[in-house]
């Protein structure tokens, strides 16, 4: 047990301080999203992220955004399990046909106010993959998305970026 | 050369760094092939469809066969080759959804890639799941969307209490059509999506496919070139073996180990971006050679992180050993016993653990692979910890070869164009990727004077090992399917393309 205390001593606390939201990146209409949301909201986020069709180069990221640097749920976003649980849905990849069902029934089974972030090229545009017999293209096909992230796959920086612009915008600042 | 002996094949040898052949057979001997195949030892690659043939490739001893098996345009099938390699039984009805090729003699003739949901298809009903009857027996199902961040699947267990009596895996959800997507990209620049097939695997996918081109082409890429290809494939087996260790200790309750892991690994991701432009080395590998060269200080900074590495994974290599609670959950847990692994031909990193002792770099090697004498890591207890420890010896091992790649890092150009056939061509390259041993076949053919992607087909070692992970879980609690699900880490989206 020493052994892990000492680890855990010696590699000390390395997150990295937050970036700034990115207004660029909001869909034009979000600005208007009432000032309510901020009391609605608080200080804790709660996102449900689904893949619905990448390749897993975003997923990698994502899952990025929980190591020591990063430290995401240190902002109090943390992934739940449930879309029912969920404020903000973090969409990843084109939208597969094959998941175009499973994507719109999640984003209905969340409670309102609802954000969606789409996040990686795929889901912003089609991306590489664009759109075919098997894929829908970018999210906002199937369901409504309030912020786009750029980037093959985004960084993990960047993915903090989207989702603070998705809540900060939310709260009319 | 006669590689199967009694069956009357003629082969061409492919031009390309690893022996490789492709032959032409007709129905009959389809299946007998696949038997001499298996008699001789060797494996099955894969199984595919294109719109007038149907395609096995083989791994013997020698090389990689390729064979072909021309359509009937009247009866577009094939016989069954599952009685021989069970892995072929869900490429088949892969190939009878894309394809619409019948596969005479199978018993599973279930949909697999096929949802129903594309336009012409028709809507599919409830998908047949097997079901297990009996006293106190129910199911769980659990999918598309998992709880937690991964690809979409569906898992069908079927349980008593807590104990796994079945499980059934569906998959085909992140199916966005990229052997079509493939034929609409010139060929000097499908490599972007060829590294988009499986995202954890970018680099052995864009090297497998950059190989193909090469091949067909007939172009020896510079020594150069191929030492950092090596150089990129073994960060990325670095990076994927540290997130899973972490991503494995968590799964087992131990979250200290994916913050320490999950450290290292950005670590590595943070100087690959410095040095290659992308965290995930993504279009790193390029037809003809490499997108970046790499400096003198970029060299010094990649053995300082050698150093690093080794030090930091083996005392948390200790600690994890050393931790009873951690090895109680690994040790005994997923097993696949070596002859079931040999049966149901188990790949890759898996296969290792389970003694299937197979590893391109070491069996046929290509450059820079045939100077490294690289030592293959394996295990036969095939559980969790057998998985575990192949990924901390990997890692050891890949440090090394990084290590010797960047002692020996010949001079010369990193990158050379890749003149493009005039006449129809085939082309293939493999490549041991960190799960496995990754395959793409293309054929390019020239219209309007300028040469396209006839077909492109991608193979991911994932094929073989979600049958044989069903395998795995029987007899296990559910609350240990998260550990041995991420023991082997899967690729959905490589399986599904």
């Amino acid at each position: 047990m020493w052994r892990i205390f000492n680890k855990v001593i010696r590699t000390g606390i390395l997150t990295e301080p937050a970036p700034a939201p990115e207004a660029t990146w909001m869909q034009p209409e979000v600005r208007a999203i009432r000032q309510e949301l901020l009391h609605i909201l608080g200080r804790s986020l709660a996102i449900r992220a689904v893949d619905a069709g990448s390749c897993n180069g975003c997923e990698l990221e994502i899952h990025a955004t929980h190591n020591p640097y990063y430290n995401l749920e240190k902002w109090g976003f943390q992934f739940v399990a449930s879309p029912r649980h969920a404020d903000l849905l973090l969409v990843t990849g084109p939208v597969s046909r094959n998941m175009e069902t499973a994507l719109q029934l999640t984003y209905d089974a969340m409670p309102a106010p609802r954000r969606v972030v789409a996040l990686g090229e795929c889901a912003c545009t089609g991306g590489i993959f664009g759109e075919s017999y098997a894929s829908c293209g970018p999210v906002s096909r199937v369901i409504p998305v309030d912020v786009q992230v750029p980037g093959c796959p985004p960084a993990p920086l960047e993915i903090l970026r989207g989702i603070f612009t998705a809540v900060q915008y939310s709260q009319g600042k | 050369m006669d590689l199967l002996p009694g069956l009357d094949l003629r082969c061409n040898r492919l031009p390309a760094p690893l022996p490789q052949w492709h032959g032409q057979v007709d129905a009959p001997s389809w299946q007998t092939a696949a038997r001499a195949v298996r008699e001789r030892g060797g494996r099955l690659v894969s199984l595919w469809g294109s719109p007038e043939a149907v395609h096995g490739a083989y791994r013997l001893p020698e090389g990689l066969l390729w064979l072909t098996l021309p359509l009937d345009p009247a009866a577009r099938c094939c016989p069954d080759l599952s009685p021989v390699f069970p892995a072929a039984a869900r490429m088949q009805r892969a190939m009878t959804d894309l394809q619409d090729i019948g596969i005479t003699g199978a018993t599973d003739s279930r949909p697999w890639i096929d949802h129903g949901t594309w336009a012409g298809h028709s809507p599919a009903g409830e998908y047949p799941f097997v079901r297990v009857t009996g006293d106190g027996v129910h199911e769980i199902p659990v999918g598309p969307v998992h709880a937690g961040i991964i690809e979409p699947g569906h898992f069908r267990f079927s349980v008593v209490g807590e104990k796994i009596l079945r499980l059934e895996t569906r998959l085909g959800y992140t199916h966005k059509g990229i052997a079509r997507r493939f034929r609409e990209l010139p060929p000097l620049e499908a490599h972007r999506l060829a590294g988009r097939v499986s995202g954890d695997s970018t680099v052995a996918y864009a090297w497998a496919y950059c190989m193909a081109l090469e091949s067909a082409a007939s172009c020896t890429v510079p020594q150069r070139a191929q030492w950092l290809r090596a150089l990129l494939l073994e960060r990325e087996r670095i990076a994927n073996h540290l997130g899973d260790l972490g991503a494995l200790g968590n799964d087992a309750g131990f979250a200290f180990g994916l913050a320490q892991f999950s450290r290292l690994r950005e670590n590595l991701l943070r100087l690959s971006q410095q040095l290659f432009e992308h965290r995930l080395l993504m279009d790193g590998v390029v037809p003809g050679g490499v997108a970046h060269d790499l400096a003198m200080e970029g060299q010094d900074a990649l053995l300082a992180q050698c150093t690093m590495l080794s030090g930091e994974v083996a005392e948390l290599q200790e600690i994890y050993e050393g931790h009873a609670g951690l090895q109680d959950r690994f040790i005994g847990t997923g097993r696949v016993p070596p002859p079931l692994a040999a049966r149901l031909g188990l790949t890759g990193l898996a296969g290792r653990a389970s003694g299937m002792a197979n590893d391109l770099r070491c069996d046929v090697a290509c450059p820079p692979y045939d100077r490294l004498t690289v030592r293959i890591a394996t295990h036969r207890n095939g559980d969790v910890a057998a998985r575990v420890a192949v990924r901390f010896d990997e890692i050891f091992e890949s440090l090394r070869l990084t290590r010797t790649l960047l002692d020996t890092l010949p001079s010369g150009p990193h990158r050379v164009p890749v003149p493009m056939p005039e006449q129809p061509a085939l082309g293939a390259g493999s490549v041991e990727g960190w799960r496995g041993e990754v395959f793409v076949a293309l054929a390019l053919a020239p219209q309007e004077g300028q040469a396209v992607l006839r077909d492109c087909h991608c193979h991911d070692p994932s094929w073989h090992n979600w049958p044989v992970l069903e395998h795995a879980v029987m007899g296990n609690i559910v609350p240990d399917f998260p550990l041995i699900n991420k023991s082997f880490n899967l690729s959905y989206s490589g399986h599904d393309l």
